[in-house]
């Protein structure tokens, strides 16, 4: 950090309003860090960690039966062997991507309104991620040989392949969790050292002083810190971007039509931040209010974050016009054939609530009174949600349940067990995040002390 | 010989009357000082002179190692230890290789970049002298902490302490080991 560059470290306040007056350093760290040391524990926090729990348990119970009886309990079967388990996977690790987009991308850009909403989403990221992975998992049939994936020697004197983009998958997937990991880790540092400091039960002490390592503040560390944070931020940037690519890529490397198409890569990333933001805010909404945040995570983060959500809405609505303008354009009679058949066929109806959820509903961001009322926020969100299932589900199922041959044609049912493995991942992702903002800061303490008017260093006379 | 006590800790209200106090305590000419603080401040570190950092460099070199392992791994494994002839295609597919290899570099440098930090700081550190001051519990919430450290050889217990006093600190306070 030379002396001739512009004195304005990155995560220096560029706006006050951010975060509402009157907040100290002292009633800053207090009011994050009691929600996790000294308040009690809330009924709002046991009734949704309790429902959480259940659904865990439903999962637990799909996966056993999954593990005792094979993937034939799932509807998959031929032509349509992907179906919801590859759904759920993409839209599980879409829905990280905002989480990332939040930590690094607005980090390099210098938002520093992301700074109250930047830990609970990484953490989100994570915890999808976590749900994205078991789903290729124990889609492998034998997800107790899963180590095969990876290249190490072996008496079978095998190897993967390569040249499939399923192996790019388990790299990408797999550096993806680990970055996110470290990222969340090391941004958690200084939050740590605060609670250690903070805790009077002994046992809480040890623990956060255990996981602080000894950070103390000193200014050579910091220094280190934030040159690390900028630098995990600039490798996460281009990782992020490249996971859903590659995730893409998984469709876009077969000849089916309906998969095999060069637009997949920015569609599909733009797809993931769009569904991504709309799970920030249905998470946000309702924890600002059951914890009083709202002075932290303000009106003016969620209107941003609706903006965000429009902008890449508006991406992928583009992208839905172009694949059909596209498959119309090429000439090609199996591309004509499942564009049509996504638009006509036995699953028209996934496909136009898909259009409705994604393209035509979203819209209504557009006026700034819907943007800052939660309410609405919350229904579009959800909205968004549920069109980015489907749109996964149309690219997945619909186009391989009518290829080439219609001698091979097929229509898939799903079960039971997809429900409840489903179901039980969304248990999995809340179970955790319940047990995350209970054990952990929400939000990143020492971020948001830098968001204060006090933070600035005032020119003194020399 | 070990000095008796570990250093001199000064305490501040806000980061402006740190940047102030570093500013002072170098131009006095005390080299071994570290300043604490809840958040980073920019203008401390240039006070304390803090510029070099090489943590940029062992970053760059995971990175590489990253790539170099990720490329000749597949190369390895495609062309001599698992050599698979499809329809007589090139063993040596670099355009698919290209995927992993940038996993790998993304995956090396930031695995660098988190022991690289931990390496440069020292951390974990189970134990450090300024803890023993009871208010140095502050410096994760709203206080600002400066130290010179006995070692420094401008370090004199008295004299130093004066100095810091002259800074209007709220508290000056010795560390014990």
């Amino acid at each position: 950090m030379s002396s001739d560059r512009q004195p304005i470290p990155p995560t220096r306040p560029t706006g006050h309003q951010i975060i509402a007056p009157g907040h100290t350093f002292a009633t800053v760290s207090d009011k994050i860090s009691s929600i996790v040391l000294t308040r009690r524990t809330p009924l709002y926090w046991f009734i949704p960690f309790l429902i959480a729990s259940a659904l865990l348990m439903v999962f637990l119970v799909a996966v056993t039966a999954l593990l005792v009886r094979g993937v034939g309990l799932w509807g998959i079967k031929v032509p349509v062997m992907w179906a919801w388990a590859i759904t759920n996977f993409v839209w599980w690790i879409g829905i990280g991507h905002a989480g990332t987009l939040i930590s690094a991308i607005l980090l390099l850009l210098r938002q520093s309104w992301r700074n109250s909403i930047n830990r609970f989403a990484e953490a989100m990221t994570l915890f999808a991620v976590a749900c994205a992975g078991m789903f290729p998992l124990l889609h492998l049939g034998r997800p107790w040989l899963f180590y095969w994936l990876f290249p190490y020697p072996n008496t079978m004197n095998v190897q993967p392949q390569f040249r499939s983009p399923l192996v790019w998958d388990v790299f990408a997937v797999s550096t993806y969790a680990t970055v996110s990991a470290l990222f969340w880790y090391v941004g958690l540092i200084p939050d740590l050292a605060t609670l250690r400091d903070r805790a009077r039960n002994r046992g809480a002490r040890i623990i956060y002083g255990i996981l602080a390592m000894g950070w103390r503040g000193a200014a050579s560390h910091w220094q280190k810190y934030e040159t690390a944070s900028l630098l995990l931020a600039g490798l996460a940037t281009p990782l992020v971007l490249s996971v859903h690519t590659v995730v893409s890529f998984d469709f876009t490397i077969a000849i089916l039509p309906g998969w095999h198409s060069t637009i997949f890569p920015p569609y599909f990333v733009a797809g993931a931040i769009y569904s991504g933001f709309a799970m920030v805010l249905v998470l946000a909404i309702p924890l600002r209010a059951m914890y009083g945040l709202q002075d932290l995570i303000t009106m003016r983060h969620l209107d941003n974050m609706a903006k965000v959500m429009l902008a890449t809405g508006e991406i992928v609505a583009y992208s839905y016009i172009f694949e059909a303008f596209i498959s119309w354009y090429s000439g090609d009679k199996y591309e004509m054939f499942a564009m049509w058949n996504r638009m006509t066929g036995p699953y028209a109806v996934t496909y136009w609530t898909l259009i409705f959820c994604n393209l035509v509903f979203p819209q209504i961001l557009w006026v700034k009174k819907i943007r800052t009322n939660v309410v609405w926020l919350f229904i579009v969100s959800v909205d968004v949600l549920v069109g980015m299932w489907l749109e996964r589900y149309v690219i997945i199922v619909v186009s391989l349940h009518r290829d080439f041959l219609p001698s091979s044609w097929g229509i898939f049912h799903p079960t039971i067990w997809d429900v409840a493995t489903y179901v039980g991942t969304l248990g999995l992702f809340f179970f955790l995040f319940f047990l995350f903002i209970r054990g952990l800061p929400m939000i990143s303490i020492f971020e948001v002390r830098t968001l204060l008017p006090q933070a600035e260093v005032a020119e003194v006379e020399q | 010989m070990r000095p008796p006590v570990y250093g001199l800790l000064a305490e501040f209200e806000n980061p402006t009357a740190l940047a102030a106090a570093a500013r002072r305590v170098r131009e006095r000419g005390y080299r071994r000082v570290e300043a604490y603080s809840p958040f980073a401040i920019e203008e401390v570190n240039e006070a304390l002179g803090l510029h070099h950092n090489k943590l940029p460099f062992i970053v760059l070199c995971g990175g590489i190692l990253g790539g170099l392992t990720g490329y000749f791994m597949q190369y390895y494994i495609a062309v001599w230890d698992f050599p698979i002839n499809v329809g007589g295609r090139p063993l040596h597919s670099w355009p698919s290789f290209i995927v992993i290899t940038f996993e790998l570099t993304i995956l090396f440098a930031a695995v660098a970049t988190v022991l690289g930090l931990f390496g440069l700081c020292g951390l974990p550190m189970p134990y450090h002298p300024v803890f023993n001051v009871p208010r140095f519990a502050f410096a994760s919430r709203d206080r600002f902490f400066i130290c010179i450290e006995a070692s420094d050889p401008l370090f004199d217990r008295h004299e130093t302490a004066e100095f810091l006093h002259s800074l209007a600190p709220r508290e000056v306070s010795e560390v014990a080991h």
